[in-house]
């Protein structure tokens, strides 16, 4: 019976909220429409062209990125006061994966700008501190990273061993961060340090911090498989000081903000992988129509037939996985276990549907020339980074037996 | 102190944008079976390219508070809101949608269009309105013409500049020659052609902005105009297709082939 009941509203969350929900799964509402479209002829025109140059030059795009800005693309869910697009989270995901279908790099950029460096200021912050850390980071001139990890600690996000200590009327900050997405361009930093090491996960706080700044000092960058043109190094923190009112939140917040951040930074993900599926999808079904074998277009055997239908199959659940948990975050209601279903579909999609093109593509899809190869590497870190395949998979099995609960 | 013609006219210049919705540049067209025309349905369409030239010069005249208002007008069917609403998001102030379906749609061609254009211009009292030179289905070349005559005002086709110059537009048109300019006086009409201008992405926060933008719903027998078509399409067939070449060893049989083929 009560299994009924917890089904009968599960249900409910999706229909009762209105039948504009379902209907938008369906087919989006025209400004959603009219949003996807002017990306997608960005994407097309602007950054497909240049991504292969952007990936072999490891160049972050700074003027596709001001471009980008100006579009209000960098700030899409901040209001228009304070200089965002005003818009919602199921707009912020169409225009990460229609950019990123034209280069992966560039919808990481934007996506860490949006949802890991403006999302938790814009939830967590004062109105003194959006101002001063948001408007200058909605025009593209500037961009924001998120600094998390550290070399011990990936998805033991709860240990974290960055400290920060209290000295007068400032905050010091110590210790090393890893894996940072776009350090190396970028102008502020949302950074997790340990204030009450006895407290563990519940010590943790979040700091902004400006960069470059005295005591915030880069490693070197990553040479990565794949997402070349956005950088990505350690951010060392040696008697970084900053004054008390950079803290983000209160006191042991910090561990809280990190995971709300990534229920929704998972989406951009999400979109993201979504973008490289598609761009993938788009090359193997195009060489299927023109590359010739046995007489005849290689689309026609079945072989090639079947791989395209699911690779078609996986990327479209998983984009109505993504559609679904950002109207779900639209809606104010609980999003966590369908934005890790979302990136984790998503993330395996990608991987899938790239590993796929390469063999439709053959010979082909092994050399540069073709961008499968890129989109195989670009792919990749989709399954990892922003919580790995791993941890949604917990992420999810937590939520389902919660729901279970005796 | 301006003269008061030139206040008026720059202070409150209205300026009528066409804009086509017609299959998408890059999409490969196939003919019907029945061979009376295209295949259209499932087919992806989009903004003509040159009239998002268009708004794209209408709308800079505005940002440099040249002319008051950009209206953008388009006729067809329900869909061709959609097209409206992406001039709106590039900037054009409110629509105006000549409802046209069916049959007489599918027959609607420049001369009915320029009616139409001619009545809405008396009717909203424009100044300038601004087409593209051409649409890439059809490739008429046509509408901008015949608008300037059942207007009786100056046209400037094929502009690939436009200023304005008290109250009056200096057109640089591309001609086969190379590059004519000619001044005409307002109200005119200008056709846009390909180096005018680089249409702007619509961006985020204008793409909210049009949805609050008008469009208004007009019919052509409102403005008086008969849409019915004076042309009758026989057949629609896909080009020839492109013949292998032929190998000669010298210029003497290339001569020679020539002449075989009545070339030379």
């Amino acid at each position: 019976m009560a299994a009924l009941f917890k089904a009968r509203r599960a249900l409910g969350m999706v229909v009762g909220h209105g039948v504009r929900c379902l209907s938008q799964l369906a087919e989006l509402p025209e400004l959603h429409q009219m949003m996807r479209q002017t990306c997608r002829d960005y994407a097309q025109k602007e950054l497909a062209p240049i991504a292969a140059q952007l990936d072999k030059d490891h160049r972050f795009p700074a003027k596709q990125v001001q471009e980008l800005g100006a579009m209000g693309v960098m700030a899409v869910e901040v209001p228009e006061s304070l200089g965002g697009a005003g818009m919602d989270y199921l707009a912020y995901c169409l225009a990460v994966e229609e950019l990123s279908r034209g280069c992966a790099s560039t919808g990481v950029i934007v996506s860490v700008n949006n949802s890991l460096y403006l999302g938790p200021i814009l939830k967590f912050g004062t109105e003194e501190q959006k101002k001063q850390w948001i408007t200058p980071f909605t025009t593209g001139e500037k961009v924001g990273c998120f600094a998390l990890s550290e070399p011990g600690n990936g998805s033991d996000a709860g240990a974290a061993s960055t400290l920060a200590q209290r000295e007068g009327d400032e905050w010091v900050l110590n210790g090393t961060k890893a894996w940072i997405t776009n350090c190396w361009d970028a102008s502020a930093t949302v950074v997790f340090a340990t204030t009450d090491k006895s407290l563990k996960h519940k010590g943790i706080s979040a700091f902004l911090v400006p960069m470059p700044h005295p005591g915030l000092s880069l490693g070197k960058k990553e040479d990565k498989l794949g997402i070349r043109a956005s950088s990505t190094a350690n951010i060392i923190l040696e008697d970084c000081r900053i004054p008390l009112g950079n803290m983000l939140g209160e006191r042991g917040m910090g561990f809280k903000i990190a995971m709300q951040t990534l229920d929704s930074g998972r989406l951009g993900i999400a979109a993201q992988a979504l973008g490289i599926a598609q761009a993938a999808l788009d090359c193997a079904a195009d060489y299927a129509h023109k590359r010739t074998a046995f007489g005849a277009p290689i689309g026609k055997l079945q072989a090639i037939q079947f791989k395209l239908a699911d690779m078609a199959l996986a990327t479209e659940s998983a984009r109505l996985l993504t559609w679904r948990a950002a109207m779900l975050r639209d809606a104010k209601k609980p999003f966590t276990k369908e934005a890790a279903m979302a990136k984790l579909a998503a993330s395996e999609a990608a991987t899938f549907v790239s590993h796929q093109a390469i063999q439709v593509l053959g010979g082909m899809g092994y050399v540069t020339d073709m961008p499968a190869e890129r989109h195989y590497r670009d792919a990749r870190i989709t399954e990892i980074y922003e919580g790995t395949s791993e941890i949604q998979r917990l992420v999810i099995a937590n939520n389902i037996l919660k729901e279970y609960q005796q | 102190m301006l003269p008061l013609r030139f206040r008026r006219v720059t202070m409150s210049a209205r300026v009528l944008v066409g804009v086509k919705r017609v299959i998408d540049y890059a999409v490969k067209i196939r003919v019907k079976p029945d061979r009376t025309g295209v295949v259209t349905d499932g087919v992806k369409h989009s903004m003509n390219p040159f009239c998002e030239i268009a708004v794209e010069e209408a709308v800079k005249l505005k940002e440099k508070k040249l002319v008051k208002e950009v209206v953008a007008v388009s006729c067809g069917p329900q869909q061709v809101q959609e097209t409206i609403r992406t001039a709106l998001a590039m900037g054009a102030d409110r629509g105006i949608h000549v409802e046209v379906s069916g049959k007489d749609y599918e027959t609607l061609g420049p001369l009915q269009v320029s009616k139409i254009f001619a009545a809405l211009a008396k009717k909203e009292q424009a100044d300038l309105i601004i087409l593209g030179k051409q649409a890439i289905d059809d490739d008429c070349n046509q509408t901008g013409q015949m608008t300037a005559a059942l207007l009786d005002w100056p046209q400037g086709t094929f502009a690939s500049e436009v200023t304005l110059e008290a109250d009056k537009l200096k057109v640089v048109r591309e001609i086969d020659g190379g590059l004519e300019t000619i001044k005409i006086k307002l109200p005119a009409v200008v056709t846009a052609d390909l180096r005018l201008n680089t249409p702007r992405y619509a961006t985020l926060p204008n793409i909210m902005k049009a949805k609050k933008k008008k469009i208004v719903n007009v019919k052509p027998a409102d403005l008086g105009v008969d849409v019915s078509s004076r042309l009758e399409v026989l057949k629609v067939d896909e080009p020839p297709q492109r013949q292998s070449g032929v190998k000669v060893e010298t210029v003497h049989d290339l001569v020679e082939k020539l002449k075989e083929a009545g070339r030379i």
